[in-house]
């Protein structure tokens, strides 16, 4: 018995973290129809910033380097929101309505991202500044001349490559000069460790198993964001706006709600739920370029299971996830079904971390069979809901 | 000339048709004849087994398109079906031990202790089953995924994350099972197969043909499967799923037998990339590799089998030229390729020829032409005012 709840309870923690980074990705999802593959990359950002975030209170130092967890949660919230905010005006935003195409240039993204945290260094950053400045500046200076549309199309495509061309140069020439304190990389290709704050390590003894204070940390961060995000959308104008263009584009575009602007915000808020995840997720283990690859599937499982467009269908989805996947992947299931040999010889050929999710999927189809729409579907009239 | 004298006006069509099936039956076996007789003469071993490789990886273009490109259906776990071709081919292989051998098992089983066969590796000493498995294996894996999917009318993004997820799950399993199928290490150190070295430059030569054969084959098939009847309701499920039901068709059927063909070709794309390349690992069900596959097909143009094809050897051969020079930044590519031909070719350079192709290249060459919207000249509503028009002005 006590096997089962420390079990269930090592289910929830592992729930919570499905649940925090599936948060970002349901609102998305459920608003614009949008596959976010590179979540999980944003995940990664926010894993970073709280590694960055760690690095400069340790420099600074002193007492105030037991609170940088917070510090970084509000960091790494921003840096992924605005990451998010960058890929919805620069990328996603043309591709509404054609989901299977924002999918794939997501992923796209996402591999540029991977990469980018390998190898960026002042030489790389350096470089995309000027490539920038190049770029927007001319785009600006021609923009003023009566046949800019005309032109438009190929003055994008000569700036871009002259542009990358004279930045590529400058740091090249920048990295030779400077050498290592240029060229060397910030994080490199290895993973990192991101230390808790001592009030962080240990945990309390709870009927004779263990709480870890991470855990708990997690489970209680997850709470805050679902209550917020609960709050958000229910209780304040933008959050109401953004339901109901959820609910209806076409008729809310009429009423007169700046779509755009609503998919901007909700853009913005997912990924910024997605940094708050990679903070909470960065306590639980080292953090390296794959960290986001880790978990999006599963992620995005939660969000086919809970049905979409609901937040408690999310939760529940979840929570029931995270469950079943540490129950059939520690083996408690099969210490616990003792009397039955075929199903202790069943579940413990089940009981590693792979294969609970072979497991866990094939119960997630034979679900799909009853409810192909998830836990909470989402009602309509529509065929095509 | 004489049958519209007759008056039939189906016949000089058909002619046509056929006449066009013709001329591109000349075209590719011109283009099989100058891969196989020519190609030899002029490159390198190594870069000979290079474009066998990637015309393999053609034939698993041609399945993607068929499923995405002509029935709307994203599939990012054609992995696992390339996957299991490579080691339905690579278990045969494996178990071509000699009989003056003390162990009659695969090396890699005796270190993990593993003393008698397990039973699904039995059926793999024929050869026969062997090759029938390469296609079938997938297919019936794709086929039962494909029914529990589209069953519940599972589709668009929810499919392509189900079929990411049993990607992942697959790979899990794969990776996992270390005394069945050795694991993370996968099958390699490939010795003989029909009692010809593996590795001997005639046998390697042999499968690039047979790789060239199989192409071609699989090219008839998806030309075949795809300008008939089937071919239309297949683009019909694409464009209007539902409206394909209220007529009376039952897609479900439709939909599994074409994932079921596509992950047949891929699992034979797997098994002759095997050979190739000497190794099938969980690798291949990686989710890159998975959603790569699907950007061969985005690049030379969905809904065209050309497309496919090119797409799939020219990202191929762009992979193999820039990941030597740029080893390290090869994911940069390959991200802005993804975002480039998303965002500025949708319909892939097979697409753009058709389309924009010919009028951009010659505004480019400054002869401007203006037209109006062809659509306008046939609109009855157009053509009424017209006609009040005139009546009210010569009034």
């Amino acid at each position: 018995m006590q096997l089962l709840i420390e079990g269930i309870f090592n289910g929830i923690s592992i729930g919570a973290v499905l649940l925090i980074a599936a948060l970002g990705l349901a609102i998305v999802f459920g608003l614009m129809g949008v596959i976010n593959l590179a979540h999980g990359e944003l995940m990664m950002l926010g894993a970073y910033t709280t590694f960055v975030v760690q690095n400069g209170f340790r420099q600074i130092g002193g007492p105030l380097l037991e609170t940088y967890i917070f510090f970084a949660l509000i960091a790494a919230f921003f840096v992924a929101a605005l990451a998010g905010l960058v890929l919805e005006r620069g990328v996603i935003r043309y591709l509404y309505g054609r989901p299977l195409e924002t999918l794939l240039a997501t992923w796209g993204v996402s591999l540029i991202l991977q990469q980018f945290v390998r190898s960026v260094s002042w030489q790389l950053v350096i470089g995309l500044v000027i490539f920038c400045a190049l770029f927007f500046g001319a785009l600006w200076a021609i923009s003023k001349r009566s046949n800019f549309y005309r032109i438009r199309n190929w003055a994008i495509a000569i700036l871009a490559v002259l542009g990358a061309k004279i930045s590529w140069e400058i740091a090249a020439a920048l990295g030779r000069r400077f050498g290592l304190a240029l060229t060397q990389p910030w994080f490199g290709a290895q993973n990192v460790d991101v230390t808790a704050p001592s009030w962080l390590r240990g945990g309390v003894v709870l009927m004779g198993f263990q709480l870890p204070y991470v855990r708990l940390f997690i489970i209680a961060l997850t709470l805050i964001c679902v209550v917020g995000i609960y709050l958000f959308l229910g209780r304040s104008p933008w959050g109401l706006r953004i339901r109901a263009v959820t609910q209806n584009r076409s008729m809310s575009a009429c009423l007169g709600i700046p779509t755009a602007k609503v998919d901007a915000l909700t853009f913005a808020l997912g990924s910024g739920l997605a940094g708050i995840a990679g903070c909470a997720i960065s306590l639980l283990g080292s953090v390296g370029p794959n960290t986001g690859q880790n978990y999006i599937v599963d992620a995005f499982m939660v969000v086919v299971v809970g049905g979409v467009g609901k937040l408690v269908g999310t939760l529940v989805a979840a929570l029931a996830i995270g469950t079943i996947n540490y129950l059939v992947g520690s083996g408690t299931l099969a210490l616990i079904s003792t009397p039955i040999q075929p199903l202790v010889d069943f579940f413990t050929f089940f009981a590693t971390t792979s294969m609970a999710k072979v497991m866990v999927f094939a119960l997630i189809i034979a679900f799909l069979q009853v409810r192909p729409a998830g836990i909470f579907p989402q009602k309509g009239r529509m065929v095509d809901a | 000339m004489i049958d519209t004298l007759l008056g039939i006006p189906g016949l000089r069509r058909e002619r046509q048709t056929r006449r066009n099936l013709l001329i591109e039956a000349g075209i590719i076996s011109a283009i099989a004849l100058v891969l196989i007789f020519v190609m030899p003469l002029i490159l390198s071993g190594f870069e000979l087994n290079l474009l066998g490789r990637f015309l393999a990886l053609a034939i698993v273009a041609l399945g993607i398109d068929l499923i995405w490109g002509y029935t709307g259906m994203l599939s990012l776990g054609h992995g696992i079906f390339f996957a299991l071709g490579g080691y339905a081919i690579a278990m045969h292989i494996k178990l071509q031990i000699p009989s003056t051998s003390s162990i009659q098992l695969p090396e890699f089983m005796t270190l993990y202790g593993v003393t008698e066969l397990p039973w699904f590796w039995r059926p793999f000493y024929s050869f026969p089953f062997s090759a029938i498995a390469v296609l079938a294996v997938p297919a019936i894996v794709g086929a039962i995924l494909g029914y529990l999917v589209f069953r519940n009318r599972i589709r668009g993004v929810y499919f392509s994350i189900l079929t990411q997820a049993t990607t992942v799950v697959f790979f899990n399993f794969f990776n996992g099972q270390q005394k069945l199928i050795n694991g993370t290490n996968g099958l390699t150190d490939f010795r003989t197969i029909l009692g010809a070295s593996v590795n001997a430059p005639q046998t390697q030569f042999a499968i690039y043909t047979l790789t060239i054969l199989f192409l071609i084959a699989a090219y008839a098939l998806s030309r075949w499967l795809t300008s008939g009847r089937f071919g239309r309701l297949l683009m019909a499920i694409r464009d209007d799923e539902s409206r394909v039901r209220f007529s009376g068709y039952d897609p479900t059927g439709y939909k599994v037998l074409v994932f079921a063909i596509s992950a047949a070709l891929a699992g034979l794309a797997g098994a002759m990339f095997t050979l190739q390349t000497g190794i099938i690992s969980p690798r291949a069900m990686d989710i890159g590799f998975s959603i790569e596959m699907v950007i061969w097909v985005a690049v030379g143009g969905r809904a065209s089998l050309v497309g496919a094809v090119l797409g799939a050897l020219l990202v191929n051969y762009a992979r193999s030229r820039l990941s030597t020079e740029f080893a390290e930044n090869w994911l940069f590519f390959q991200g802005a390729l993804f975002l480039i031909v998303v965002t500025i070719l949708p319909d892939g350079l097979i697409g753009w020829l058709r389309h924009q192709g010919v009028n951009q290249v010659r505004s480019l060459l400054g002869s401007r032409q203006l037209a109006t919207y062809p659509s306008l000249e046939t609109d009855p509503e157009v053509q009424h005012e017209r006609e009040v028009l005139s009546k009210e002005t010569s009034e």
